[in-house]
């Protein structure tokens, strides 16, 4: 598989804090990333790195095959980092044009990919007179206007409406089923299981995790149990092996039984029949990306 | 090269504070020589200008050259304003992020200096060929196109004192603190000329032996003032018995030194560009 960038411990420190420390990771064509961590983890600078703009302590990376300098390699990448900057006295198009000129691309497709963020209609508005969700619209167009192999996007969403939430949402995923790399920046797990199969956990500069999203917890999920007999629920659930640990919640009426094999909903509920165990609740989840979020970073500070 | 031009050149072309300050800075230059080819009644005396020799070749070269040196605080405010504004609206963070290094991000921003001190060293060089052709006594050929030196010393002169706005521009990111800067420093300048004509050396040629090394003094050097020059001027300064030499030409050094604080100047934009996190 193609590798697009590559990081071998590179760290940042600024001043006396280290910002992001000996992270290392690999981005492969094809998939879509997502880069997870909490307000002030190191995301944005870490990105910076790569895109150029914030200088490295130590450690190393490299763009592709790692034969163009970044800056080149820049050209082949579209990014869009923090707030959208332009120019706020030139028009969309305007704007787009210089883009095009500082990429050296065509400038034919500027209508094409106004089109895709629905700005096709304002390209002759001043870029000061939009909305956030318009700028960041815009953001994007600009950073697609070279069909580029990767597609880095940081807090895209940010301080936008739900509509604009939504609406950003669309596009990115519009673009991801095109093949597109995306690399995603956000402190918003649903966002990020909305749209990514990959993830890289940070916290405090260091790396948790990285790898594909359904592979960061490798249980099988739990079952939410009530019957009207619980005592007897509890000790057919615990006798039969199948389950981790059985408890009843205090807060909650129903009982948690955390799975250590692949059981289906319907195959505990027949075996459970069969033993006179008649149940008012089943439910069969999951955990979300959230929940093994918090496991995942409560376990490593602890 | 023509790609970083036609990338300023876009920044440019669409920003409205920048027309105007370059219309009011190429408007001027025609202005003042409009002023001075219009007759005027002055206590009762008729006064023109233009008779006093002002515009005779080759003089006319060195004087609209001092003069339009004056006017290069507009062209000034258009490169600091053209630089913090990268700043503040953090499109050179964008600019470096789409691609472009911050090399050429300093280079485009000389080139567009360059193209400005060029752009006003053929714009006076019109101006007086026109205003020496209507008004000069002498339209000798050999006397149009002689003292052209202080076309070139005018052109290194822009030159320098653009880059250090560049400068001071990358250096301090917002332009009304560059602008303030820019005029600190020539206090201080003045002031330490001051110092050591005065109090330290005691000499006035000793004293510029140095000070010809600093850099808003070496730009000064460039095109002296040019009026001690003039013959109404001299006549009066020999009927006073008063001897009023002045060196008035452009020396191969001076270009040198100015030259020298253009590339440092440069170089130290680009140093400080590289070590900052933006």
């Amino acid at each position: 598989m193609k590798t697009i960038l590559t990081l071998n411990n590179i760290t940042k420190k600024f001043g006396p804090i280290t910002a992001v420390k000996d992270l290392s990771f690999t981005i492969e064509k094809g998939n879509v990333y997502g880069i997870l961590g909490p307000n002030g983890s190191g995301k944005s600078t870490t990105l910076g790195m790569v895109l150029n703009v914030v200088n490295k302590t130590s450690g190393d990376f490299h763009w592709f095959d790692g034969s163009d300098s970044t800056h080149e390699a820049l050209k082949k990448v579209g990014a869009i980092i923090e707030s959208p900057n332009f120019y706020p006295y030139m028009t969309a198009a305007q704007n787009l044009n210089l883009v095009c000129k500082i990429k050296n691309v065509a400038q034919a497709k500027i209508d094409e990919k106004l089109e895709i963020v629905g700005l096709l209609d304002r390209r002759d508005s001043k870029f000061q007179s939009f909305s956030l969700g318009m700028k960041q619209r815009l953001a994007i167009a600009s950073a697609l206007l070279n069909d580029p192999e990767i597609l880095i996007l940081d807090e895209p969403t940010n301080g936008l409406d739900p509509q604009g939430i939504h609406q950003i949402r669309q596009i990115i995923k519009k673009i991801a089923s095109t093949g597109t790399t995306i690399l995603l920046a956000s402190h918003l797990l649903d966002e990020v299981e909305k749209v990514c199969n990959h993830v890289i956990i940070i916290r405090k500069g260091v790396k948790l995790y990285s790898g594909p999203v359904d592979q960061l917890n490798a249980n099988h999920g739990y079952f939410e149990l009530k019957s009207s007999d619980m005592d007897k629920l509890q000790t057919a659930l615990t006798e039969n092996g199948l389950f981790d640990s059985v408890k009843k919640n205090p807060e909650e009426e129903y009982m948690t039984a955390i799975l250590s094999k692949p059981v289906e909903a319907e195959e505990l509920n027949r075996m459970l029949i069969q033993k006179d165990i008649i149940l008012t609740h089943l439910v069969k989840r999951k955990e979300s990306l959230e929940q093994q979020f918090l496991k995942l970073t409560n376990q490593k500070s602890a | 090269m023509l790609r970083l031009l036609t990338i300023e050149f876009e920044k440019l072309r669409y920003s409205k504070s920048a027309k105007v300050l370059s219309i009011i800075y190429f408007g001027l230059f025609t202005f003042i020589a409009l002023i001075a080819s219009i007759r005027f009644n002055l206590f009762g005396a008729e006064i023109h200008i233009a008779d006093q020799g002002i515009f005779n070749f080759p003089y006319i070269w060195h004087f609209n050259t001092y003069c339009a040196a004056l006017l290069k605080i507009f062209l000034a405010i258009v490169i600091v304003s053209l630089i913090s504004n990268e700043y503040s609206n953090r499109t050179l963070k964008q600019n470096l992020i789409d691609g472009l290094s911050k090399k050429e991000f300093i280079l485009s921003k000389f080139y567009t200096v360059v193209s400005f001190a060029f752009i006003s060293t053929v714009f006076i060089f019109i101006v007086s060929l026109i205003l020496g052709l209507i008004f000069s006594d002498y339209t000798e050929i050999g006397i149009i196109f002689s003292d052209l030196e202080h076309l070139l010393a005018y052109f290194v002169k822009l030159l320098g004192f653009f880059t250090f706005c560049m400068f001071l521009g990358v250096l301090v990111k917002r332009s009304a603190f560059a602008l303030g800067f820019l005029f600190v420093w020539w206090i201080v300048e003045s002031v330490v000329v001051g110092i050591l004509r005065f109090l330290v050396i005691n000499d006035a040629t000793k004293t510029e032996y140095i000070t010809q090394f600093f850099p808003l003094e070496s730009m000064s050097n460039l095109v002296k003032q040019p009026l001690t020059r003039l013959n109404v001027i001299q006549s009066a300064a020999n009927q006073l018995q008063t001897d009023i030499a002045f060196d008035y030409a452009v020396h191969w050094y001076q270009i040198l030194i100015v030259l020298g604080w253009t590339a440092l100047f440069v170089w130290g934009s680009l140093a400080i560009l590289k070590s900052r996190d933006l």
